[in-house]
C-alpha cells in the first residue's frame, strides 16, 4: 500500500510485526466481514422478514430452543461486542490525551466488555427452553 | 505528516465521522439490547413488559435510525477493507463512497418502509 494514497477516511495498517495494535486492525477487518453477515441478516430477520410486532418472548423461546439460532446469536453476540468496545477504545486513543483519564477509561471499558459478555453469554448458554415449554408450543 | 489523510477532506473525512458515529450508536444500543434480552430468563411476563419500550412509536422511530447506522457502518467498513488490500480501491475511494451511499439507499429505503408501515399497523 503506497502511503501517498488516500486512506479513504480508514486506518493504515499499523507498521512493524506484531503488537496488540496489529491484532485489533486485523480483528476489525475479520469481525467486520462476519458481522456484514451476521448483524445485517439479524436485522432483516427482526425488521423485514418478521417486525417488531410479531416478536415476543414466545418468538425467543422458540428460536432459542434451536441450536443454529443459539450459535448465531452467541457469535454475534462475542463479535459485536469485541469490535464496538474496541471501536470505543479506538477513540478514548483519539479524543484523551491525558494518561489518568485515558487509563480510567480503558478500565470503563474492559468492565463493560466483562460485564455484557457475562450477562449476555449467560443469557443464551444457561438458557432453558424446557422452562417455557408451555409458552413456547405454537 | 503521515497520520494527515484522515482529515483530508471531503468524502474522506465525511464517511471517517459517519463511521464513528454509526459505531458508536450501535454499541450503545448493543449494551441496551444485551441487558433487555437478559430478561427472556424471567418469563414471559416480565420480557413482554419489557417490550412496551420497543412497541413505543418513539422508540420505533429511534430504531429506524439503528437501522440505518448498522447498514452504513456495514457498507462503509467493505469499503474501508477494499481500500486496505487493493490499490485499485483506494485510487477509487471516492466513488466507493458514492458506491456505498447508493447500496445503502437501496437497503435502507425499503427496510425503513416496511418499519413505518409496521410502527402504524
Amino acid at each position: 500500500m503506497s502511503s501517498s494514497l488516500s486512506r479513504g477516511g480508514g486506518r493504515a495498517r499499523p507498521r512493524g510485526a506484531g503488537g496488540f495494535e496489529l491484532f485489533s486492525w486485523y480483528f476489525f477487518r475479520v469481525s467486520g466481514v462476519a458481522l456484514l453477515l451476521l448483524a445485517v441478516f439479524h436485522v432483516i430477520i427482526m425488521h423485514v422478514i418478521n417486525t417488531v410486532n410479531e416478536i415476543d418472548h414466545a418468538f425467543v423461546v422458540e428460536r432459542w430452543s434451536q441450536p443454529f439460532w443459539q450459535v448465531y446469536d452467541f457469535l454475534l453476540l462475542t463479535l459485536a461486542l469485541l469490535h464496538g468496545v474496541n471501536g470505543a477504545r479506538v477513540a478514548v486513543d483519539d479524543y484523551i490525551r491525558s494518561n489518568g483519564w485515558r487509563v480510567a477509561a480503558y478500565s470503563a471499558l474492559l468492565l463493560i466488555a466483562l460485564v455484557f459478555m457475562v450477562l449476555g453469554g449467560l443469557a443464551l448458554v444457561t438458557f432453558d427452553p424446557g422452562q417455557f415449554e408451555s409458552v413456547a408450543g405454537r | 505528516m503521515s497520520l494527515g489523510s484522515i482529515y483530508r477532506g471531503r468524502e474522506g473525512m465525511v464517511s471517517w465521522a459517519l463511521h464513528r458515529i454509526t459505531g458508536l450508536g450501535v454499541l450503545l444500543f448493543l449494551l441496551i439490547h444485551i441487558a433487555d434480552i437478559f430478561v427472556v430468563r424471567y418469563g414471559a411476563e416480565a420480557f413482554d413488559d419489557l417490550l412496551i419500550i420497543y412497541h413505543a412509536l418513539p422508540f420505533r422511530i429511534l430504531e429506524i435510525g439503528l437501522v440505518a447506522a448498522v447498514y452504513f457502518h456495514a457498507l462503509n467498513g467493505m469499503r474501508i477493507i477494499l481500500i486496505d488490500f487493493w490499490d485499485g480501491a483506494a485510487l477509487r475511494q471516492r466513488e466507493l463512497f458514492w458506491g456505498v451511499v447508493i447500496i445503502f439507499t437501496l437497503m435502507f429505503v425499503p427496510t425503513a418502509i416496511l418499519m413505518l408501515i409496521a410502527a402504524f399497523e
